[in-house]
């Protein structure tokens, strides 16, 4: 059903750290691990060791450059579905592949429904849709719902596949929905904001800014003396 | 946006078609065209074979063209299976008005206002898929839907003007090739001066921190997203083909109607005008395509 439900009990989404993230990929690799022996599986590489190899992925890191001279500064960008609340991929979708999950808010595509018209990666205004040429369906980013809801693994591990493995706590995940979920007080804490917000889709993933750059560097803390004595010893040995 | 071949195919011949069926629905119960059993099968016929081709291009174009009866499923939300029930229901009803005329010897005037009215609905849903696209700011435009609509009468018009060689529906098409010309002239001037909303400095929310350029991208080569809505096309070729369009697609046709009406040889330059007019809309769809511009392209440093 490609229309959108009115309300959602939960708003599963990401919060991503623009100042944390160290732009290492470690994202995407484990979401193409994750997904593509997942219900979206396999995600397709073409000509993976040619000169031109593309393939599926849902997520992917951009790097920019924000500022000028001696205030400017290299922003790594990862981007992914933001499972938007104003979903346009999901209304144009002729076909009901679509859909927007009432209970949690997921946005995800029935590959078995899905006819491979494109119109839902156009109606996208982030690049969140990818069609796969080898299986003629559009695969996107399902928030690792054959994870977050598996209670055979450990609950710590009951996250999406890029949030568990990023190394730099870059990435959160949580309901945007419930304004006292551990994700909305960080969103609130740091100034999250919105992609887009001109575009009227109201995503549900938040971004944090870059903190200032400018402010004073964190003192190290004093180190203790075994801190210390074993600081000695390793350089002892060192010689 | 990287121009669909199928698509363009799709919306030029059905457009002919639905606007050929809708105007004969119209102008045949008026008596404005012959009323004869072999021109309502002639005319009819052309209607039907544009339409199906290319309802049959548009079917190509899906990665699993077995499935398209999904595509009716969802008319509540989505224009494209508007569409696609607007062009299912229309069938009968088309060959509801061909039959009757060809059986009964006159076209019904009431079977054919409803395949006028069906006719425009199906090419004004094809029109709302674009405009409604906010990504995309050249077709999220207000003249997208009014252009679908006047090119589908324009090239449907002139069918009709070769096939029945009346100097009325003569007139008409080459008005129409005029009011062609003047839309897609003020689209294009409104295109090249309007801004999309959406920046780099909103795509990424870092805006407050001064300029944002692009420094790498995600991966080496390029992917389905680039392909798709990364095409670009050069200012020069796009003049050049516009300039094509305007002259050889729109205003020929109209001259050469007009000269025709005015003594000139009608049987030989109203089917040169006929053709004119779909090459005309095939580049001026091709275009439309090839000049629109994705807001997602600004993460890979392009400006919508």
């Amino acid at each position: 059903m490609t229309s959108l439900p009115r309300h959602t009990e939960k708003k599963l989404g990401l919060v991503i750290d623009l100042d944390t993230c160290v732009g290492c990929h470690a994202c995407a690799v484990n979401c193409k691990e994750w997904n593509t022996s997942g219900p979206s599986a396999p995600l397709t590489d073409f000509d993976p060791y040619g000169a031109e190899a593309q393939g599926v992925w849902f997520n992917r890191i951009h790097s920019f450059e924000v500022g000028e001279g001696g205030t400017g500064r290299t922003v790594h960008f990862p981007k992914s579905c933001l499972h938007c609340e104003d979903a346009p991929c999901v209304t144009v979708c002729p076909t009901g592949a679509s859909m927007k999950r009432a209970e949690d808010g997921i946005v995800l595509v029935d590959a078995d429904k899905c006819i491979g018209c494109k119109l839902c990666s156009w109606a996208c205004p982030y690049g969140a849709r990818e069609y796969d040429h080898d299986h003629g369906v559009m695969k996107k980013c399902t928030l690792c719902v054959d994870r977050i809801y598996d209670t055979s693994v450990p609950e710590r591990d009951r996250v999406p596949a890029c949030v568990a493995t990023c190394p730099a706590s870059a990435r959160h995940f949580g309901d945007l929905g419930d304004p006292d979920s551990e994700v909305s007080r960080l969103v609130a804490a740091r100034g999250g904001f919105a992609l887009m917000p001109e575009q009227g889709c109201r995503p549900v993933n938040r971004y944090l800014p870059p903190r200032n750059a400018t402010s004073a560097p964190t003192p190290l803390p004093q180190a203790g003396l075994a801190a210390r004595l074993a600081e000695w010893a390793g350089r002892l040995i060192a010689r | 946006m990287r121009p669909a071949l199928s698509v363009i195919f799709f919306t030029t011949a059905s457009g002919a078609g639905y606007g050929l069926l809708g105007l004969l629905g119209l102008l045949a119960p008026a008596g404005l065209t012959p009323a004869t059993p072999w021109f309502g099968l002639a005319s009819n016929g052309l209607g039907l074979a544009l339409v199906t081709a290319g309802l049959l291009a548009s079917v190509f174009h899906l990665g699993h063209p077995e499935r398209a009866w999904r595509a009716m499923t969802q008319w509540r939300s989505s224009w494209l299976s508007r569409e696609g029930v607007a062009a299912v229901v229309a069938y009968p009803i088309f060959l509801a008005f061909a039959a009757s005329w060809i059986i009964f010897g006159r076209p019904n005037a009431i079977l054919g206002f409803i395949a006028a009215l069906i006719a425009t609905t199906t090419v004004f849903c094809t029109g709302k898929i674009y405009s409604t696209l906010r990504p995309i700011r050249q077709w999220h435009h207000p003249l997208t839907v009014p252009g679908y609509l006047l090119l589908s009468i324009f090239t449907g018009l002139s069918l009709l003007a070769a096939l029945t060689l009346s100097p009325r529906i003569g007139v008409a098409a080459a008005v129409m090739a005029i009011a062609a010309l003047g839309l897609k002239y003020r689209y294009w001037h409104s295109i090249d001066r309007s801004l999309s909303a959406t920046t780099l400095a909103t795509a990424t929310g870092l805006g407050q921190l001064g300029q944002v350029r692009m420094l790498d991208p995600p991966h080496a080569t390029p992917n389905y997203l680039m392909h798709e809505m990364g095409y670009r096309i050069a200012r020069a070729n796009s003049a050049r083909l516009r300039r094509a369009v305007l002259g050889a697609g729109f205003a020929v046709p109209a001259l050469l109607l007009l000269l025709g009406i005015a003594g000139g040889p009608l049987g030989v330059l109203a089917p040169v005008a006929a053709l004119l007019s779909l090459i005309g809309t095939l580049g001026e769809r091709w275009l439309f395509f090839a000049e629109a511009t994705h807001t997602q392209a600004l993460y890979y440093g392009l400006n919508p």
